[in-house]
């Protein structure tokens, strides 16, 4: 195997920039779509639980669509085949006048799948509290919400905490599946690099070592 | 609102099928190596032997930190490079998907293995059982049937992984739909369309699953 390696081309300009501003799109899109993944998440797992059958039909109805698309085709839905099945003068606001159309894209399309996985997390979370805890609150005249609120919801949120952790980390890694509607993200950047330089050997060491710088600090935060 | 146009679908069809069957192909494929990987990878980290078992749990949670297009992309380049020639996409992508699946296979198989009862591999001892014969004989058929409804999971999970194999323009089910997409001009019903296969395999896979875990279960 002949390979010249070159590792200065890393710290040479515009490179180091393009692998910075990289950096800087895989956080904000993982970070602003885990706050969403994780509120929708937690409504649709606590809705999947509750006695309503109608609104657990449907939160059920979510978490099986979202989880059955592979994230990819879901992120060329919203992005490509959206803006055409909108009424035309939304579509058009989409399409024209939408700021950071590449960001807020990939913001709900992750959101909305991640939301489906945290949602299982914290349904079997909820499930996992033993049924005579429900039921003792019941017998205490304890409505719905205040069996969740200070029963099924301070127990079931403590034990999911593990999981959580490892959705996380995966938002991060999904954030990457961003570089096929066009936002330059930290993978994107190491693949432009990569044809620039022709060093890939450098530039994607450089990535690999910032996902697991992330990983680690990730896991170390939660 | 544009007028939708699904008989687009119906002429591209032939070509669509191709790229399912290569979608399928390239699952089992991976699903077979990144199965054995795995095994290999948790018979190293539960070994006892610590350099062996330090290097497999290494690997485990650094293919566990990266995304699957990085790594797809680190073996689009580094294959041709290694065996000197070009491989084509296919190979390279099946690599990167055994390489990277044989990770999670291995997380998921040591937590199998574990859930075997300590007593299991003691009576093995006992009865003067070597350490492969005891994995052989007593602890891997045990632990197989308790995570096989884990393992189908993760091969649903791996199928829609392959669709990643876009960014490498593999011509995979999704690559097919997007080809055709672009061409006809028709991105809302190939889109739709990829969706509904996509979600009739995998949910059809999960509710197989669901009746496997009942059935064991009872």
């Amino acid at each position: 195997m002949n390979y010249n390696w070159n590792w200065s081309v890393l710290v040479t300009e515009p490179y180091l920039d393009w692998l910075i501003s990289g950096f800087y799109w895989t956080i904000s899109v993982a970070l602003v779509a885990w706050i969403f993944a994780f509120s929708i998440g937690c409504l649709v797992g606590i809705g999947r639980t509750l006695p309503n059958k109608f609104i657990a039909g449907a939160c059920t109805c979510y978490v099986e669509l979202f989880r059955n698309v592979p994230l990819l085709v879901q992120m060329f839905l919203w992005y490509f085949a959206m803006p055409e099945a909108l009424p035309e003068e939304w579509g058009r606001w989409v399409k024209r006048d939408m700021p950071n159309p590449e960001f807020v894209t990939a913001v709900i399309a992750l959101s909305l799948y991640t939301a489906s996985r945290v949602a299982e997390q914290v349904r079997a979370g909820i499930e996992a509290v033993p049924k005579g805890l429900a039921a003792a609150a019941k017998a205490h005249g304890h409505g719905v919400a205040q069996t969740y609120r200070y029963i099924l919801l301070p127990i079931s949120l403590r034990m999911v905490v593990p999981p959580m952790t490892s959705e996380f980390l995966t938002v991060f890694k999904n954030s990457s599946l961003a570089l096929t509607i066009g936002l330059l993200e930290l993978t994107a950047q190491s693949q432009q690099i990569a044809e620039y330089t022709f060093r890939g050997f450098e530039a994607f060491t450089a990535a690999t070592v910032i996902y697991v710088l992330i990983a680690l600090v990730a896991t170390v935060a939660m | 609102m544009t007028d939708f146009d699904f008989g687009v679908i119906w002429t591209s069809l032939p070509f669509l099928w191709e790229g399912l069957q290569l979608s399928l192909w390239l699952t089992f494929l991976a699903v077979i190596g990144g199965i054995v990987l795995g095994t290999l990878l948790t018979l190293a980290r539960l070994s006892g032997i610590l350099p062996l078992a330090l290097i497999a749990a290494g690997y485990v949670n650094l293919i566990r930190s990266v995304p699957l297009i990085l790594v797809i992309f680190w073996f689009y380049f580094l294959v041709p490079l290694v065996l000197g020639r070009p491989v084509g996409s296919f190979y390279s992508a099946l690599i990167a998907f055994v390489l990277f699946e044989a990770a999670y296979y291995s997380e998921i198989m040591r937590a199998g293995i574990q859930s075997v009862a300590k007593g299991q591999k003691f009576a093995g001892q006992s009865t003067g059982l070597g350490y492969w014969q005891i994995q052989r004989h007593i602890i891997l058929p045990q632990a197989f049937r308790n995570m096989i409804p884990i393992l189908v999971t993760q091969g649903i999970i791996l199928f829609q992984d392959t669709s990643l194999v876009f960014v490498v323009s593999l011509r995979d089910f999704m690559t097919t739909s997007s080809i055709v997409a672009r061409t006809e001009g028709r991105l809302v019903e190939m889109y739709v369309f990829a969706a509904l296969v996509y979600f009739v395999i995998c949910f059809t896979g999960s509710v197989l699953v669901k009746r496997m875990r009942d059935r064991m279960a009872t």
